[in-house]
């Protein structure tokens, strides 16, 4: 690298990541964060690894299909000179697959990646983790707003939360063996988005919305968006620490189902609330287990640190309510009119590598995407 | 690093804290207190649960009647509470489901300029009881807990009402009426310091005939899963109406003056000494106060 103009070395230094690792680029975050990256032209490599086929349409993002295996891992971390992994493969809602499958992912997963990029010789220079607001919990006893120092006052209730602590563990433990490792981890509360699919989405889309009877809990959410750019954010700047990820704002369920124009079914007894998973699951809403304590006790995190590293957010909780409102009223209009995408390896090959290709179109540049996200 | 920092202003006043570690984490503080949400005015709920809307109806037929009409409240001193700027109010504290709080609260908003709203720290019980649990924070209650206090006190300015007798206040019976039973560890006098924020003693008398406790059950409250069970004049013969039927006694509320914890040194809340002894002077004045108080006060009812 003799050749670097001072001006090359700045942008590096601004952006310190130029060649991306994305583990589980098929998960939503994964593939919405490869699309976010794809639009900073200083970032050379995008590699993204799962062990499904992409879910999102990607340019120059490359794929590699592969199981949490350490040694292959490896293999393509040193290979591809990766200076930046971004970890968005965390299962935070127990219902999406079974608790075996959710423990391996997030443990054993979190494990084979972090072996990885482990060693002396190795070229990662910052990792990212996407973790979750469920490392809290949800008790009684908490606090209004948690901060980043305090930790649950009681062990971990449900297999999920116990996963996530875990994880996050190995996560700090390599951060604490590794210090010229620059390691973020992003706890995410509870995502809302008209394109996000989670227990909360799924609840808020009834026209009754089920309360347990006599708590009215605080909820904060954080918009998709956000989310993804905080993401961005972190693979992009310095920003070594634990770091909340919420919006601004904590709303009572109540007025979260206002906001809506919805109503409050506050049906759910206060004893042996989840004696009422079987019934509900008849109706049609299946609750996952770490959700239970949420709806009575509700949980608040506090935002400012991230703030604090240059972080803005674009969504108070309120207009991440509002967004998914707006987004239900339109969704009986627009239904059926985004089409899915499927990934076919053989058209993605051709796109990318064929010489027949017409790559730098400025038309086709100009036309199709917007601005790159000024942070 | 361009202007991605532009909302931390580079010539942040540091702590004012000598040694140089105090200062980085007190400037981190600060800026942090300038990344607090804004406030959304189409809101009629706060981030703490609290409503407008319910805490004035609240404000407006119960509190209102036993302010005026049922305790005939007095207040002194009101001059005490400052006009801004987070305060530590510590009061004493009794009866059964003692109406002390609901009245300091209605005091400041009546008696003082700027009508200040109070936030009341309670149990973590309530949090867990159905009905409490969605009434309680909508009419200004947060829990008992060292960081909501923190972040009310240095980040909110507010003022805050702590009770440090806590349930031993509340458990006392009416043959122990007005003395102060053990303030805590100290933890309040600890909070104010780190926030840096007044501490205002607080002497309340009248709860303690408004609600006198008899007796306390252990095999009932153990039964009920309640906090404590307490038997008093109409509980539990009313059922748990009986918790409210207090007995018209005269209130009167006397705030004294406050004590500055900002000119206490650096970091005081570190010195374990001061701590105990601020915490014991809050509690001497208190209770010197309520005999003060007590000494001329001609009859329960009348004052």
């Amino acid at each position: 690298m003799a050749g670097i103009t001072a001006k090359q070395r700045s942008e590096r230094e601004r952006s310190g990541a130029r060649r991306v690792l994305i583990t589980g680029l098929s998960t939503y975050w994964g593939g919405r964060l490869a699309q976010a990256l794809e639009r900073f032209p200083e970032i050379e490599a995008i590699v993204g690894v799962d062990s499904e086929d992409p879910s999102r349409e990607l340019e120059r993002t490359e794929f590699v299909k592969v199981s949490n295996n350490h040694a292959l891992l490896q293999r393509i971390v040193r290979a591809a000179a990766i200076d930046t992994v971004v970890d968005a493969r965390l299962v935070v809602n127990s219902l999406t697959t079974s608790p075996r499958e959710a423990h391996e992912n997030n443990v054993i997963g979190t494990m084979n990646i972090l072996a990885a990029c482990a060693g002396s010789d190795s070229p990662v220079r910052r990792f990212v983790f996407k973790s979750s607001g469920l490392y809290y919990g949800c008790e009684q006893d908490d606090p209004g707003f948690f901060t980043e120092q305090m930790r649950r006052p009681h062990p971990p209730r449900t297999r999920i939360e116990r996963d996530i602590v875990e994880a996050e563990a190995t996560v700090t433990d390599y951060a604490d063996k590794h210090p010229a490792v620059t390691v973020t981890i992003l706890r995410c509360a509870n995502v809302l988005g008209p394109d996000v699919d989670t227990a909360h989405t799924k609840m808020f889309a009834l026209p009754l919305v089920p309360m347990v009877l006599g708590f009215d809990p605080r909820y904060q959410f954080v918009h998709e968006d956000d989310i993804v750019h905080a993401l961005e954010h972190a693979a992009l700047y310095e920003a070594p620490g634990v770091y909340n990820l919420a919006a601004d704002g904590v709303l009572a369920l109540s007025e979260i189902i206002s906001l809506l124009g919805k109503r409050p079914a506050p049906l759910l007894p206060p004893i042996g609330t989840s004696l009422m998973a079987g019934p509900l699951r008849s109706l049609g809403v299946r609750v996952p287990d770490e959700m239970w304590n949420q709806l009575r006790f509700g949980r608040g995190l506090d935002n400012r640190l991230f703030k604090a590293e240059g972080f803005e957010y674009k969504y108070t909780t309120r207009e991440a309510v509002l967004k998914l409102a707006e987004h239900q009223r339109l969704h009986p209009v627009l239904r059926g009119a985004d089409r899915g995408y499927t990934y076919e390896a053989e058209v993605e090959e051709f796109l990318r590598r064929s010489p027949l290709v017409q790559r730098d179109r400025p038309d086709a540049e100009s036309a199709g995407e917007s601005e790159p996200f000024e942070i | 690093m361009g202007d991605r920092r532009t909302s931390l202003a580079p010539g942040t006043p540091a702590a004012t804290a000598g040694d140089d570690e105090l200062a980085s984490g007190g400037e981190l503080v600060r800026r942090e207190a300038e990344m607090m949400p804004a406030i959304e005015p189409e809101r009629t709920v706060n981030d703490w649960g609290r409503s407008e809307r319910v805490e004035g109806v609240f404000d407006a037929t119960v509190v209102e009647f036993f302010y005026r009409y049922w305790f005939r409240t007095e207040v002194e001193g009101i001059e005490n509470i400052p006009d801004q700027g987070g305060a530590l109010l510590v009061s004493n504290h009794a009866g059964a489901l003692p109406p002390d709080g609901a009245m300091i609260a209605r005091a400041i908003r009546e008696e003082h300029p700027r009508s200040r709203p109070l936030y009341l720290t309670v149990e973590h019980f309530f949090k867990g009881y159905p009905g409490f649990s969605m009434l309680v924070p909508k009419i200004g209650c947060v829990a008992a807990h060292p960081a909501n206090v923190h972040r009310l006190l240095y980040d909110e300015g507010e003022l805050v009402l702590v009770f440090p007798e806590g349930r031993k206040g509340t458990e006392k019976l009416v043959k122990d009426r007005y003395r102060l039973r053990r303030f805590g560890r100290g933890g309040f006098v600890e909070a104010a310091m780190r926030a840096e924020a007044k501490i205002v003693p607080v002497c309340v008398i009248g709860a303690e005939e408004a609600a006198p406790v008899f007796a306390q059950s252990k095999l009932l409250q153990r039964m009920t899963g309640l906090l404590y069970f307490p038997i008093t004049p109409t509980f539990p013969w009313l059922g748990p109406a009986g918790m409210l039927a207090y007995l018209p006694a005269k209130f009167k509320i006397r705030f004294l003056k406050p004590i500055d914890t900002a000119e206490m040194g650096a970091d005081p809340a570190s010195d374990k000494a001061l701590v105990q002894s601020v915490s014991q002077e809050v509690r001497a004045r208190i209770q010197e106060n309520l005999h003060e108080m007590l000494g001329k006060r001609k009859s329960v009812w009348l004052g």
